[in-house]
């Protein structure tokens, strides 16, 4: 049996993704103060949810990701984004823990996001739908887990954007939280980090074919979708990696004084850019950034008091050659842990993957994560 | 972590051990694999927290269950507040601090006490060693030479207490080892090893 057929096995299989969707007559309040009528939420579960009902995790996707998080959906050769980490005898071991993962709210991968219908038009939203925020993702995900009749997570755990939930979780709902994991993560998007969403953004929003939003029955934008895609490859890679993959390689034998795609680093950027715009929404992408620059849990107080009275235990990771989501960062979350008396594990893992290190270096994420929860799950048990 | 033989560190586990109160608080500064934090949570049912430089360390720690902090000693102190905890523990690590008294004052300031133990420089091996040899002494506490050792400060048990008394800080307990057992004759010459509980108003 080939290599690949064995994991299949050995991991979690073949999975379906799930939708929920809010009752009738029940609306969802987002933190703009504006209001959805109808919610729909996209997610994947795996594992068993123990009678107690203690033995819940959540797992918070990125700018990018969705509730596929594992396993194989049927006919796909390519599992979930974080499967290494989640599945039998894994990180989140599926044989004890109830996994959970959903889209964000304002996401194109099956919950309500800008492509969703409008009940009030019949058309898609476009920019008609809600800003949403970090903390509105955290309330819908709230709402599904209320949906299971879950009170109380086991672990949140996510990184990049999964991470600032996780960090929301814990600060909106410190007693349902026994323990957090960010990673690869802020508790506020930083000028730079604004500064290279905003980029991506306008690439998106000066494609004539955006059409303010309103693209739906025409053609997507996709040569600005694709841009801004291949500006956020770049913050994910460090110059270690870029360098070691690529250097100045070229595609062809020598340089053709053209302006074509004529570097390896140029192909695989616009490699990147293309395979994204198929499966990605540009406006989503306009209201995921926006989320995430919104994104500031310390607002106008010293740091420590964001944390005030939480007693979740906290495993902080960052990644040495991170410079989008730089360990400095973590290491500031980490010491207003500590200055609360938070019970805390942080991490630097030395990696030269830079921001991409978070899906990358499960080997290490498993030796803290799988010991984490193991300590935080045997208390409960107590 | 300096390694060495496994009976004298679980002495010195011992004897930390003794010092440290049931149930308390403790900061371990270097605290390596975390064998004495492990040992104070089974035996003195201690709340521990660990820094340790070694990202290697951090993942056995993890492993053990304990919660530890990815850093440097010299500036792991900082953030805490005032007397958060019962005791600071540098066990072994004193020597490789860059800055000795501001940790020590640091530590005196975030812990309502401070365990240090260290090994110690004027051990009678290591006086003749410099006297008839004529070279920088090699001895079980201190087995390093000049070009490999991870030792930035070298002291002697006569040494620490001439500081606490020049700093105003209370020695509360000393206790000496060798490579038998406990010395308590003329410790600064026929100790290998010294550890020190210390507090200050």
């Amino acid at each position: 049996m080939a290599k690949k057929d064995m994991e299949k096995i050995e991991g979690l299989g073949i999975v379906e993704t799930k939708y929920y969707n809010m009752p009738d007559g029940e609306e969802f309040l987002l933190e703009s103060g504006l209001k959805i009528s109808t919610l729909k939420i996209a997610y994947e579960t795996y594992g068993e949810l123990n009678d107690d009902k203690t033995n819940a995790v959540l797992i918070c996707h990125s700018l990018s990701g969705d509730a596929h998080v594992a396993g194989y959906h049927q006919g796909d050769k390519k599992p979930g984004w974080w499967d290494d980490m989640i599945g039998p005898g894994k990180a989140f071991d599926t044989d004890k823990y109830f996994v959970v993962c959903s889209n964000v709210i304002g996401g194109c991968k099956g919950s309500s996001g800008p492509n969703s219908i409008a009940p009030e038009t019949g058309k898609p939203y476009g920019l008609g739908f809600p800003i949403v925020s970090i903390k509105d993702m955290v309330e819908a995900q709230r709402k599904l887990l209320s949906f299971f009749g879950i009170e109380k997570l086991l672990s949140v755990c996510g990184g990049s954007m999964g991470g600032m939930q996780a960090l929301q979780w814990a600060v909106s709902y410190p007693d349902e939280v026994l323990s957090c994991i960010p990673i690869a993560t802020t508790y506020k998007h930083s000028a730079q980090q604004i500064a290279f969403d905003e980029v991506g953004r306008q690439a998106i929003m000066t494609d004539p074919t955006w059409q303010g939003g309103d693209y739906y029955e025409k053609e997507q934008p996709s040569a600005g979708l694709a841009v801004a895609r291949m500006i956020g490859h770049i913050t994910y890679m460090s110059n270690e990696s870029m360098e070691d993959k690529f250097g100045r390689a070229l595609k062809k034998e020598e340089l053709g004084y053209e302006f074509t795609t004529e570097f390896e680093v140029e192909g695989y950027l616009r490699y990147r850019g293309d395979s994204f715009v198929k499966r990605f929404d540009a406006n989503s992408y306009l209201y995921i950034t926006k989320a995430m620059d919104y994104f500031d849990l310390q607002q106008d107080k010293k740091l420590h008091q964001a944390f005030k009275g939480i007693k979740t235990r906290f495993l902080v990771i960052a990644f040495s050659s991170d410079w989008l989501y730089p360990p400095s960062q973590s290491k500031d979350l980490v010491k207003a842990f500590k200055m609360n008396g938070i019970d805390v594990t942080y991490c630097e893992i030395s990696s030269d993957y830079g921001h991409d290190a978070f899906l990358l270096e499960f080997n290490e994420e498993t030796k803290l994560v799988k010991h984490f929860i193991e300590k935080t799950y045997k208390r409960v048990k107590k | 972590m300096i390694s060495r033989p496994k009976e004298e560190l679980r002495l010195d586990h011992k004897i930390i051990g003794d010092m440290v109160e049931g149930g308390s608080m403790v900061l371990d500064m270097g605290c390596g694999d975390g064998d004495l934090l492990e040992y104070l949570a089974e035996k003195k049912d201690v709340a521990g927290s660990g820094v340790e430089i070694s990202e290697d360390a951090i993942y056995r720690c993890v492993e053990k269950g304990l919660s530890v902090s990815h850093g440097d000693i010299d500036s792991g102190l900082t953030e805490y507040p005032d007397k958060l905890f019962d005791y600071i523990i540098f066990n072994q690590t004193m020597q490789q601090v860059h800055k000795p008294k501001e940790a020590i004052l640091e530590a005196l300031r975030i812990g309502k006490k401070v365990i240090i133990g260290f090994p110690n420089f004027c051990y009678i091996r290591a006086r003749f060693q410099i006297f008839f040899g004529g070279h920088v002494p090699i001895t079980r506490s201190l087995p390093y030479s000049w070009y490999d050792t991870p030792n930035f400060h070298s002291l002697a048990t006569k040494d620490f207490s001439m500081f606490c008394k020049r700093e105003g800080i209370t020695v509360e307990k000393s206790v000496f080892l060798s490579g038998n057992g406990i010395v308590k004759f003329l410790p600064n010459l026929f100790a290998l090893n010294a550890i020190f509980q210390i507090s200050k108003k």
